[in-house]
């Protein structure tokens, strides 16, 4: 039997979850008083999940790196969260939803999660909602909603640009709230090193207070890794400094197999490079593809401003080729035809790596349309670009501050320059429909996993996953396995297992502090970056992924003898931190080339050059590639792959098609 | 592109432990960028502290794109420096000039005491946010969330409040060390709302309570919060919280 026993349940997709959610063993209150359970991470997927588990009555511990759980990284997104509430009559429903999202995901994601995730995304709305988050609203008081890129109804809600900061500090308010009931106790500024695993279940986790140094060892009966995504393997990304792939990667290396590590998210919308000293990229939310319209200048090689190119000089690129959609294409086509145009040298700006999104037809629409509204007949130009303007504001204020700030440029003015980066990542820890892994009591939720994305998400669609996992999904699923557990009593962390578990961390950072190289870890993430964009990022052919798997162990190699880690390992000290995070990507890059080139199909975000339509589409092949690549670790980076087949009762798939 | 022409001469605060006392070292840094964002510039400090084998400057910081509210530095005598409007990951190279001198301290107030370097302890807003910055609402129990028509002016104001990153420029900025902004902007959002009128006696009395207990000044109304805030946040906010506290403890 397959070692993949994706556990979906019988019945119609309809009816899958409710019978699931009316059968699955339930764990009396009298007991759950004694299951412990870890949450490491405190994002959208972590904090709901640890808010949602202690109001049921478990015994919850959370883990976070930063010095509060409302700092994860959800709290960047920016652009919306989708629902099938149907507010707008605009033919809505939870199978649309389904079918938008399987279809977005290039009919590489399992039909029964998708159903379920578009099912309980109604619920995230009312439930942040009664949580008092301040999601956007019309003059009558209802919840407003925008369009979002691969759809064509209006189904995301949001608040302004800060739709994950909202929806994260709701999250947060109810974790803090079973904080203040002490039925949560918080581990701010921890980083987990490792799981324990005790008769190949996960009992517990090795963490590093981070302020001391100091390893710790804590139980639970369920470890939760609710760690988000790995693109900071890029180095480069829109990720917050401190994102990585330490918690998932250590969880693969005791045994969770990893779920189609290759599907990255390139999105298309972020603020180009402007140096080798760039640290970080920042997003600009798909939702200004809304009202912004994206070209390059017909002629190749052109230096003029974008205000000083006449209207009929403009190649409005993706309303040429896929007029069905525009503007408003998935996200991974709308990077590659944004590269397309730049090596084709129709780029923009001093680097040549950017496109245009330019507002000013968006500002004259809206400026007549408010002149209208505040019943002036003869509008002048200046009027209408002042309405227009505070239209735009309203919408997108602080991101066009945050444009302005980081460029120097004035977006109401010019047009904006993007390029596309490394977004999100829809592979992670594979898990079966109860969001465990192949390690028992180890679970996955949110962006850490590979569940319901395929191979690319759709916006709005991260964090409706994330908190669907924690707020509706966990609190079920968790159920059919603790359920079993309740004679278990609590494994006193001087178990061997514990013991031993915190020797090989211990080990591990010994090891690092000894080499006493050369070179800084930042030194050898940059590389690793560089290698990982030029040849798994945007477009992937066999001879450069063959050629990044060597380059890779030969960097990896260099890393472990010529690696500086100053100060000491018994103090606060980001070099480690950052040290411990980068061994891992090293080897997590490897992987994500090994499973490029494994699958030799373009689909969704993976583009492999070689298999591609006369009209440079992504072509896929179901016949030899529907299936979830799963990797299973073995001793000195070795992999075997295992295959997960995915079957579509419902959705047939089709060439994806926005023209 | 990446190099620069801006020569600089940095007075950082370095402090091994919080158990231990501090100074301003100076650091020249060279060649730097007008293009790079602040925290750029002290990776490439950092970079040449390693390169000689010393520990580099230890700081918070995370997003880099000024939402997360991790990043804390007083820069030349201003909570996330020069600029208004911007946290400290947002504040770009191109604000100074070729030949400044620029001075870099932690937030210093008592509640937020030095853990080492720039990075300092803010977990008492943790605790004040766990006295009653929520709505006690366990998940599963809402209504459809159109149930409930909110004027949108209110929730714009609502929204407002809540764009607070709990980043503490506040406190590090007010001569009292005072938090009122913080905890105002918490209770503000949810005192404009009608789901958070249920408890809004209890939310403001133990937060406010809270506050004080974790050592926090008292507000004497001089509106240095504001100014400093990155996100905009209204005194409007502390009136109404006074409000709400006078209310709270007249019905009580």
């Amino acid at each position: 039997m397959s070692k993949l026993d994706s556990k979906i349940p019988e019945g119609t997709l309809e009816q899958k979850w409710t019978k699931y959610k009316s059968s699955v063993a339930l764990v009396n209150p009298s007991n759950k008083r004694n299951l412990e359970i870890i949450v490491v991470g405190s994002g959208l997927a972590g904090a709901s999940a640890a808010a949602s588990l202690a109001e049921l009555g478990y015994k919850v511990k959370v883990f976070c790196y930063q010095d509060s759980a409302r700092r994860a990284h959800s709290i960047a997104a920016q652009g919306g969260i989708n629902a099938a509430k149907n507010y707008q009559n605009d033919g809505d429903s939870v199978y649309r939803l389904f079918y938008d999202t399987v279809k977005g995901g290039d009919y590489r994601a399992r039909e029964a999660n998708v159903y379920r995730l578009a099912e309980v995304s109604n619920n995230i709305i009312d439930q942040c909602v009664a949580q008092g988050v301040p999601l956007a609203r019309e003059y009558g008081g209802m919840l407003s909603n925008r369009s979002f890129g691969g759809t064509q109804v209006q189904r995301t809600f949001y608040a302004a640009g800060q739709t994950g900061q909202q929806l994260l500090l709701g999250a947060y308010s109810a974790l803090q709230r079973q904080i203040g009931l002490g039925t949560v106790d918080m581990f701010t500024r921890h980083e987990m090193l490792d799981i324990v695993k005790i008769d190949d279940k996960a009992r517990g986790i090795i963490a590093r207070d981070m302020v001391t140094g100091k390893l710790e060892r804590h139980f639970g009966h369920a470890v939760l890794l609710c760690t988000g995504g790995y693109g900071n393997v890029f180095y480069l990304s829109t990720n917050a400094m401190g994102c990585n792939a330490t918690a998932a990667w250590k969880a693969h290396k005791k045994g969770a197999f990893f779920g189609n590590p290759c599907f990255t998210q390139i999105h298309p919308t972020c603020i180009p490079v402007s140096g080798d000293h760039q640290s970080k990229l920042t997003l600009m939310s798909e939702s200004l593809r809304n009202d912004g319209r994206i070209w390059v200048p017909k002629k190749q090689g052109d230096t003029r401003k974008g205000n000083e190119i006449p209207e009929e000089e403009r190649d409005y690129y993706l309303e040429r080729r896929y007029p069905a959609f525009g503007n408003l294409v998935p996200r991974d086509v709308a990077s590659r035809a944004a590269k397309e145009r730049c090596d084709e040298g129709y780029g923009v700006g001093a680097s040549k790596m950017a496109v245009f999104l330019d507002f000013k037809a968006a500002i004259e629409r809206f400026g007549k349309t408010q002149a209208k509204k505040m019943s002036i007949d003869n509008p002048s130009p200046q009027q209408i670009k002042e309405f227009g303007k505070q239209v735009i504001e309203e919408k997108y204020g602080n991101l066009f501050a945050m444009y302005e700030q980081i460029t120097g440029e004035n977006p109401y003015e010019v047009p904006m320059r993007i390029y596309p980066a490394v977004h999100y990542t829809m592979g992670g820890l594979w898990v079966d429909y109860n969001l465990m892994t192949t390690v028992q009591g180890l679970y996955c939720l949110g962006e850490a996993n590979f569940s319901d994305h395929g191979a690319n998400r759709l916006g709005a669609s991260a964090l409706m996953q994330g908190l669907a996992d924690g707020y509706f999904v966990i609190p079920y699923t968790i159920g059919a396995y603790l359920s079993k557990e309740i004679a278990v009593k609590p494994i006193p962390t001087t178990h061997e297992a514990f013991a031993a578990t915190e020797k090989e961390v211990q080990e591990r950072i010994d090891k690092l502090f000894a080499i006493k190289g050369n070179k800084s870890v930042d030194h050898f993430h940059k590389k690793l970056g560089k290698i990982m964009w030029d040849k798994c990022g945007m477009a992937r052919e066999e001879k450069g992924l063959k050629e990044a798997i060597q380059e890779i162990r030969a960097l990896r190699e260099e890393f472990w003898k010529d690696l500086r880690v100053t100060g000491k390992p018994n103090e606060m000290n980001p070099e480690l931190e950052k040290a411990c995070r980068v061994a891992d990507f090293l080897e997590l890059g490897e992987l994500m080339c090994m499973d490029a080139l494994n699958r030799s199909e373009s689909c969704g975000g993976h583009f492999r050059v070689e298999s591609q339509t006369e009209e440079g589409e992504a072509k896929r092949n179901d016949d030899k590639f529907s299936y979830v690549s799963v990797w299973e670790n073995k001793p000195d980076n070795e992999w075997e792959l295992h295959k997960e087949e995915l079957v579509f009762d419902v959705v047939h798939p089709s060439q994806r098609s926005y023209k | 592109m990446s190099h620069g022409n801006m020569n600089l001469t940095l007075k950082i605060w370095r402090q091994n432990s919080g158990s231990e006392p501090g100074q301003l070292v100076t650091y020249p840094v060279k060649d730097i960028s007008p293009d790079m964002s602040f925290l750029e510039m002290f990776d490439v400090l950092n970079e040449q502290l390693v390169a000689k084998n010393e520990s580099p400057i230890v700081f918070d910081h995370d997003c880099r794109e000024g939402i997360c509210g991790m990043c804390s530095m007083v820069i030349n005598g201003r909570a996330h420096g020069p600029k208004t409007g911007i946290t400290t990951c947002q504040l770009h190279m191109r604000s100074f000039k070729d030949g400044d001198t620029i001075v870099v301290e932690p937030w210093r107030a008592q509640a937020f005491p030095v853990i080492k370097d720039l990075t300092v302890d803010r977990s008492s807003f943790e605790r004040i946010q766990a006295k009653g910055g929520f709505i006690s609402v366990n998940t599963g129990t809402a209504q459809d969330a159109n149930c409930l028509p909110i004027p949108k002016d209110d929730a714009d104001a609502s929204f407002n409040a809540a764009a607070c990153i709990g980043c503490g420029a506040c406190v590090a900025t007010c001569k009292n060390a005072s938090a009122m902004l913080f905890v105002a902007a918490k209770v503000s959002q949810f005192a404009l709302l009608p789901q958070g009128k249920v408890e809004a006696t209890t939310r403001v009395k133990n937060m406010v309570a809270q506050m004080d207990a974790e050592g926090f000044g008292s507000c004497t109304n001089t509106g240095a919060c504001e100014v400093e805030c990155p996100k905009g946040i209204s005194l409007e906010n502390i009136a109404r919280m006074n409000r709400e506290y006078l209310v709270a403890n007249c019905v009580s």
